[in-house]
């Protein structure tokens, strides 16, 4: 599903230039449970948006779904990220002056679904997230557990074949965020790949496997499953 | 058009700060009430002036007669002289170009006391002495009857046409003056026609009575001459040459010296005619480049205003962008808003300025003597200012929205 080869991406501000990532190399396979895991500057941020299309990279190969990502127009990017990814923010992102069901029926609507329609699905959405009460509530009225699952409900409504989470739970308290995680897992078991950048342990071990970042580099990859003995840890090849 | 969600849209951004939003408005309406008000008023100045010029002949000049300034023919200077009416003949046998030549004779109009009766009414009216040619130059419209012909003129009659001010004080509403007499300065002078000036120059205005010029001439002991009279050229020719040839013939039959041109005073009417046309066309465009110029002032602050509006919902618009709106919704929606603040904050405007200029209208409609006349706005004007607006409107949302899609998504989805 996603192919990573020698990634780098460096920032310049000013004249400083930051090198971000210094060559990843990375597979993902289609159904796939991952969580990118790094201390705050180790990369993880960049590596997600670079993985949803909202950044470029500098150098290196991305494949996703097949396709060959390079210097693409903005255009054929919002497409893809409207038909085959889906995001969830740790700061939510819903927009404000939209009710709960509008905000997740939003995506819809670039794909020009009809106003009934899409308004009906996303209410289908939300019920299944248990908020259908909540449709007509304005983002400000809601806890951050329902905003995070009303935001999980717009990333899944165009049935996506990823999602990636930007630290999911990093706003919310720790019986929230295991609701969370469970709602990202089930929507893992339904078929659909799912990427977690996260900085929390517990978080990352409740995924297949961890992709460890440090210094924009990947330092090693832990295969859950097999968590408590030490030679499932591979260190990927220089 | 009408979809409920570009609309939500757009309100729910115009919403947000409404005192900015109607304040940009202000701006625009403002604007459009400037240019639709110059517009309908310069209109009206056009109006009044061509109503006062009429279908008066543009083509034309007029000759009085003036003091000679040069000894000539052992004849002193400072010597008074008046044309005559043997003067017109030689002119019209011997210039070509000559179209049409009239002698304006006023008549006395008894001081601003009344010179005019009929059994129980009296009034002070202006006296005319006038020619079919005269018609031709100066004309009036008539409204019954007929008008002064050239037997009229041979025979000395005793007729008069008369202005509908005439007609409004010296006939009540169900009579017919046709075929009435007047006594005007102590003679009875039969209606042949009632008339409608269409010009307000040469004093032409609506309480003339006209007489044939030679019975003016007759009747007030003045013999064939006269001091004023009109002349037209032919289509295409020239109305100074005419003037040359004019003089030439006057400065002869009345002993003047050939190089005493102040001796014939001369009026090219043409020229002034030019001059007046090109005087309002430079107010037009003037009224144009003021009323365009405040239009524009109020579209670069709607372009302002949707700069800080695109600043302020970055993270909005990078939220939108990573769920799948492509750029052209982006700056669609941008467009969106800058078009319809525009668009409704202009239609106000154009309403406004519609109201204010048939106010000017109405308060003006009862002055007899007019600055402003008619002032009306041109629909198609007020077409083209919609259709400005809507294509500014477009402008002053493409630059900001220009700027909304040039930043990542990513950094805009981390703007705070």
């Amino acid at each position: 599903m996603i192919r990573l080869q020698n990634i780098h991406k460096s920032y310049i501000t000013g004249t400083n230039k930051l090198h971000v990532l210094k060559g990843i190399d990375l597979h993902i396979k289609e159904g796939e449970l991952v969580s990118i895991m790094g201390s705050s500057g180790s990369g993880k941020s960049t590596l997600l948006n670079i993985l949803g299309l909202l950044d470029n990279h500098d150098e290196g190969a991305y494949t996703l779904n097949q396709e060959e990502i390079k210097a693409m127009s903005e255009t054929k990017a919002a497409k893809l990220r409207n038909n085959l990814l889906g995001f969830v923010f740790q700061s939510f992102n819903l927009i404000s002056f939209k009710n709960a069901m509008e905000n997740v029926a939003l995506p819809l609507y670039y794909q020009k679904v009809a106003r009934k329609k899409r308004n009906k699905t996303a209410l289908e959405y939300l019920d299944k997230m248990g908020l259908k009460d909540w449709a007509e509530h304005m983002p400000n009225e809601l806890s951050g557990g329902q905003k995070q699952r009303v935001a999980i409900a717009r990333s899944i409504i165009t049935q996506p074949k990823i999602i990636l989470a930007d630290e999911p739970t990093g706003a919310l308290d720790s019986a929230t965020s295991v609701e969370v995680m469970n709602l990202l897992k089930e929507i893992n078991q339904s078929g659909i790949t799912v990427i977690i950048v996260t900085h929390e342990n517990d978080i990352a071990h409740m995924t297949d496997r961890i992709i460890n970042l440090k210094d924009g580099r990947i330092e090693s990859i832990i295969e859950n499953n097999k968590i408590n003995s030490k030679e499932t840890i591979k260190i990927p090849q220089e | 058009m009408f979809d409920l969600d570009k609309w939500q849209e757009i309100t729910a951004a115009l919403k947000k700060n409404k005192l900015r939003t109607i304040l940009t408005g202000l701006g625009v309406m403002f604007g459009i009430l400037i240019l639709v008000t110059l517009l309908g008023i310069g209109r009206g100045f056009q109006n009044n002036i061509q109503s006062s010029l009429g279908n008066f002949a543009t083509n034309s000049t007029v000759f009085w007669v003036e003091k000679t300034t040069k000894a000539y023919k052992g004849l002193p200077r400072n010597r008074s002289y008046l044309f005559t009416n043997d003067d017109l003949e030689v002119l019209k046998r011997s210039i070509p170009e000559l179209q049409d030549i009239a002698p304006d004779i006023n008549g006395w109009s008894g001081n601003a006391t009344n010179n005019t009766f009929r059994e129980d009414k009296k009034g002070n009216f202006r006296i005319k002495g006038t020619s079919p040619e005269m018609n031709n130059v100066n004309p009036v419209e008539v409204t019954a009857g007929r008008f002064i012909n050239q037997n009229d003129l041979k025979e000395f009659r005793k007729v008069i046409t008369i202005g509908p001010r005439v007609q409004e004080l010296m006939f009540e509403k169900d009579e017919d003056p046709i075929g009435q007499y007047l006594k005007v300065n102590g003679i009875y002078f039969r209606i042949i026609g009632t008339i409608k000036p269409l010009s307000r120059n040469m004093g032409m205005r609506d309480d003339v009575l006209q007489m044939p010029f030679t019975t003016l001439q007759q009747l007030y002991n003045q013999g064939d001459k006269f001091r004023v009279f009109l002349a037209t050229a032919k289509v295409g020719e020239s109305v100074a040459d005419l003037e040359d040839k004019i003089f030439e013939i006057l400065a002869r039959r009345h002993s003047i010296h050939p190089d005493d041109r102040q001796a014939i005073g001369n009026f090219n009417i043409a020229k002034m005619f030019n001059k007046i046309f090109g005087l309002f066309n430079s107010i037009g465009f003037l009224f144009w480049v003021i009323g365009f110029g405040v239009l524009l002032t109020g579209i670069i602050g709607v372009s302002n205003i949707m700069h800080v509006v695109v600043k302020e919902r970055t993270k909005e618009l990078g939220i939108k962008r990573a769920i799948g709106a492509r750029p052209r919704e982006v700056v669609g929606q941008i467009i969106n808003e800058a078009v319809f603040l525009t668009t409704f904050a202009g239609f106000w405007g154009l309403v406004l300025g519609v109201l204010i200029v048939e106010g000017i209208g109405k308060i003006t409609e009862g002055d007899p003597n007019p600055q402003i006349l008619n002032p009306y706005v041109d629909i198609n004007v007020a077409f083209i200012a919609l259709g400005v607006l809507v294509l500014f409107g477009v402008l002053a949302g493409l630059l900001p929205a220009q700027r909304a899609i040039r930043i990542k998504p990513v950094d805009a989805l981390r703007y705070e």
